[in-house]
């Protein structure tokens, strides 16, 4: 017991001391590009017949998310964060959203802190069961027919977890639940950027829901801006 | 000399006390408590390595000998996510849901009942069951969701509960006559990829998680952790979710209950349950695309 609040009461000034340190503002960056080589898995068009509802919100056919590249070799979707060297962060006030709508998780990657709040939502006229498939946290599945209100929930782990609606196979879509606030989620250009990080030594991951994860090391000292880049080797299947 | 003994006597009862008070503690987590039975992990533990470990592995993660011969998987206790609970989706069950499974056995699966083991056995089982996984060390159980008395039986409420089976389309993977047919039947796989089928109402078994009505009610309340049936406590009101049982329970066409005597004397509900074919849960072709 008495061990206990020893633990506590050095985990408290721990934490503060953490706040202190982070409260600098300013700092250095940390930019790049996140590119393939190699030849990447065609997407496939996606048959959304037996939903009628989201089918026909579609003029052509959806395709498969699980490797979206874009122009000049760039690799989309991929999380880039501060996995090492910076503090654990309390989560933002302001909630992230999660929305199903004509039968596709947007967005496709959704990156958030631990227990911040997640809010998600069924734009459809279908009723769609929400699953994340977590291994650290706790595993739940809930419906949510067509008018209910947003749902929410946390996560008080990091972890990258899968999450799929039973009812319509085809959707897949990830939650990167992270310690801190430093990062990104590559778009069409497969640019990042991590902005206000105090000098220190930083461990750099890039994670890609089918390439998996990569990192480099990175020293940042004053407010100087650093270019890190990443290559994954893409895979024909 | 006798001082020394003293001395040691008195260092033998500092070194007791110092070692002691962690093992109070484990030994209240190596525990389980299910009415007036309180189960040990030690005692659980022998019968785990008797009984158990043959499907669900020597470290309780579902990897024992027998696992690759079984169809719906031995459940992983190290994982600790369990279809049957009577608390929220994503919490941990009560002793007494393990408890309840043990005595119940699980339907369409390889686990039998284990009627033959005693109370005391199968709560000193679950205090064991529980060390195997750090969730019941971090983690409470959930709150049991609160059951309301079941209201009276009428024709209305089987057919408000036909409008929620269509509104929170069960019928997706359970099927319009709950053959278990639906749309989404054939791809349905659970938390471990592996195919699984959605319950055949028509086949008229036990369900997954007991046989009462409360049963069916708090098996689509709490959904099953694990599996694609989700927890619908967000979305159906109490009031409403008994009419779906009452609904429900017209489906099992091969089992009598006071639901389905009910709708048979009506001339549409009579025409429904004469048209319906009886035969097994689907395999293959035999679900519909």
């Amino acid at each position: 017991m008495r061990m206990k609040q020893a633990y506590l009461a050095g985990l408290t000034m721990l934490v503060a001391s953490v706040i202190a340190t982070y409260a600098a503002p300013g700092g250095g960056t940390i930019s790049g590009k996140v590119t393939y080589e190699g030849t990447p898995a065609k997407p496939k068009p996606i048959d959304m017949s037996k939903e009628p509802s989201c089918a026909k919100q579609h003029a052509t056919p959806v395709m498969t998310e699980t490797v979206v590249t874009g122009p000049n070799n760039s690799l989309e979707n991929v999380v880039v964060y501060v996995s090492a060297g910076a503090p654990d962060e309390n989560a933002p006030s302001q909630p992230v959203r999660f929305d199903q709508k004509g039968c596709q998780y947007i967005p496709h990657v959704l990156a958030f802190q631990v227990n911040q709040t997640l809010e998600i939502a069924n734009d459809d006229q279908t009723s769609h069961n929400i699953h994340p498939l977590p291994k650290i946290n706790r595993e739940w599945n809930k419906s949510q027919p067509p008018g209910t209100p947003p749902m929410t929930d946390k996560y008080d782990k990091p972890e990258f977890i899968p999450v799929k609606c039973n009812i319509h196979p085809w959707m897949h879509g990830n939650f990167a639940v992270l310690k801190n606030s430093h990062y990104a989620v590559t778009q069409g250009e497969g640019s990042f950027t991590l902005a206000n990080l105090p000098p220190g030594k930083y461990t750099i991951t890039a994670w890609h829901e089918s390439y998996g994860d990569q990192t480099q090391d990175v020293t940042i000292s004053g407010s100087e801006a650093k270019t890190v880049n990443f290559v994954f080797k893409a895979k024909p299947y | 000399m006798r001082l020394m003994t003293t001395k040691s006597i008195r260092l033998f009862l500092v070194v007791l006390a110092i070692s002691a008070a962690p093992a109070l503690v484990s030994a209240q987590q190596m525990e389980s408590h299910i009415g007036k039975w309180t189960g040990h992990a030690d005692a659980g533990k022998q019968l785990y390595f008797r009984y158990c470990w043959g499907c669900h592995g020597f470290r309780g993660d579902g990897n024992g000998e027998n696992a690759p011969y079984l169809n719906i998987l031995p459940r992983n206790f190290v994982a600790a996510t369990f279809k049957c609970r009577s608390t929220p989706t994503g919490t941990l069950p009560t002793d007494q849901d393990l408890f309840n499974a043990i005595e119940r056995g699980f339907n369409n699966s390889n686990m039998p009942s284990w009627i033959t083991l005693t109370d005391q056995n199968r709560a000193d089982l679950i205090a064991f069951v529980k060390t195997l996984s750090p969730r019941w060390k971090n983690d409470k159980p959930g709150e049991p969701i609160t059951v309301p008395p079941e209201p009276k039986l009428t024709i209305e409420s089987i057919k408000h509960g036909h409008e929620l089976f269509e509104k929170l389309e069960c019928w997706k993977c359970h099927g319009q006559e709950g053959y278990g047919d639906g749309p989404s039947a054939a791809t349905l796989t659970d938390s471990n990829d592996q195919p699984i089928r959605p319950y055949n109402f028509a086949a008229g078994s036990r369900f997954k998680c007991g046989a009462t009505n409360q049963d069916l009610y708090k098996i689509f309340i709490t959904g099953l952790d694990g599996t694609p049936m989700p927890s619908f406590a967000d979305v159906i009101k109490a009031e409403e979710a008994w009419d779906l049982v009452h609904f429900l329970r017209t489906l099992q066409v091969t089992r009598k209950s006071p639901e389905l005597t009910l709708w048979e004397s009506t001339k549409e509900g009579a025409e429904q349950v004469a048209s319906k074919k009886i035969y097994g849960t689907p395999t293959g072709s035999g679900i519909k695309q």
